[in-house]
């Protein structure tokens, strides 16, 4: 501090107004380098650096464009594909309704010409059965009815041919006064 | 008002401590911005951050605000330089030990005025032509009677004073500061000395108000900085659009 002072009156006598020309070379020469430093370097660095953080902003900004573009693209064919699968989905039950009545008719009508094969069945083995009831019948009562008259008449109906002419006259009669009684 | 010089020691001349706070100013900004500038990060980190407002600071609220248009991106080095550079030098002027801010010696305030001079006039000379000293002195819509009078004015106040005004307000603002910060503290030591107890109390008083002064002093600092810049980007923008004022 002492020296401070002393140096300063020391100066008292100068003009501070002079400049030192030493001083004003150093400034000039410093301020010469720094410029040169930052025109070549500084500035060009920074200005790169806001361009291309300008540019990310922009591009990110055109990036979410595209993404909401691509996305409402992306709904949009997501809506189409429901409204198809819909449409296809109906077509599908209608086919299956259709299917299904289709096997129900013609499960109706193979159950219904079953049922009619096996009357027909049955009418034709009962017909049959009759049939052979019929002739067994006749057979036996023939015989039935010439051993019974034979014992009553006491002679012998073993001739065949006469009592086979004897039971068929027998049955037409019967069967003329059948026919009379159902008249 | 010269400090000693530090080669060769002590003498008048030489290489003395103000020379050697200019050069390291240059090597603090450059150090420090290129540092800031150099990752490039498009998020930027504490450092590039930094530097990225101080560089924006000057580029777009002294540059872009002042000159404008299209063609203040060729003038951004210039005022970017200056700022810094008188910033830094001046603020030399708080730190403790250091205590000297580099414009407190007139050499310097005169190199960097005379540069932005012969740069405002070179550049309304490239837009204009000669025409531009026309433009500049004679005021358009001046009765002719009174430009007798307005010419001189105006020739003085442009192309005399200007320059004058532009290096002694940035030199006698920290030469104030200087030599006040330098007053209170030569006046707390003698104070101290003195054998009254009361007169040594008063050394308090001394000390409060250096402090006072001593913030005062580091917002001036700033300050000049900024008025300096923005003085030389009002000059370049009157001598751009000389036409149209």
């Amino acid at each position: 501090m002492n020296q401070l002072i002393i140096s300063a009156a020391t100066a008292e006598a100068a003009n501070p107004l002079v400049p030192n020309p030493w001083e004003m070379g150093v400034v000039l020469a410093g301020f010469a380098v720094l410029f040169f430093i930052v025109v070549k370097f500084v500035v060009p660095m920074f200005e790169k650096t806001f361009a291309e953080r300008a540019e990310a902003i922009e591009g990110g900004i055109a990036k979410a464009e595209q993404a909401q573009a691509e996305a409402s693209a992306a709904l949009e064919e997501y809506r189409q594909q429901l409204t198809e699968a819909r449409a296809e989905a109906n077509r599908i039950r209608e086919e299956a309704r259709a299917e299904g009545a289709l096997i129900l008719a013609e499960l109706k009508e193979k159950a219904a010409s079953e049922s009619a094969r096996i009357t027909a069945q049955a009418h034709v083995q009962i017909e049959s059965e009759r049939q052979a009831a019929v002739v067994a019948l006749r057979s036996e009562v023939g015989t039935l009815a010439t051993t019974l008259a034979g014992r009553i008449v006491g002679e012998s109906l073993e001739d065949d041919a006469r009592a086979a002419r004897v039971v068929d006259r027998f049955l037409a009669d019967l069967e003329t006064q059948n026919a009379g009684v159902a008249k | 008002m010269h400090l000693p010089a530090i080669l060769p020691w002590g003498a008048a001349d030489g290489f003395s401590k103000q020379m050697l706070l200019v050069i390291l100013s240059v090597v603090i900004i450059a150090t420090f911005f290129l540092l800031a500038a150099r990752k490039q990060q498009l998020v930027p980190g504490k450092l590039q951050f930094a530097g990225e407002m101080a560089y924006g600071f000057v580029r777009n609220s002294i540059a872009k605000d002042i000159i404008g248009g299209r063609d203040f991106m060729k003038y951004v080095p210039l005022l970017f330089s200056l700022f810094f550079f008188i910033l830094v030098n001046n603020i030399y002027g708080a730190i403790p030990v250091i205590q000297l801010p580099s414009f407190s010696h007139v050499g310097g305030a005169y190199v960097l005025a005379v540069i932005v001079y012969i740069t405002w006039i070179g550049i309304g000379i490239q837009k204009n032509g000669l025409r531009y000293f026309k433009l500049a002195t004679v005021p358009s819509g001046v009765p002719v009677y009174i430009l007798p009078i307005v010419i001189p004015i105006e020739i003085i106040s442009n192309f005399l004073v200007r320059p004058v005004t532009h290096s002694l307000r940035l030199f006698a603002t920290m030469l104030a500061g200087h030599l006040i910060v330098m007053i209170a503290g030569s006046g707390i030591e003698f104070l101290v000395m003195q054998e009254n107890v009361l007169l040594k109390g008063t050394s308090v008083l001394v000390l409060a108000g250096a402090i006072a002064m001593y913030m005062l002093e580091a917002l001036i600092m700033a300050l000049q900085a900024y008025v300096f810049t923005l003085l030389t980007a009002i000059y370049i923008e009157g001598a751009l659009h000389a036409d149209s004022h």
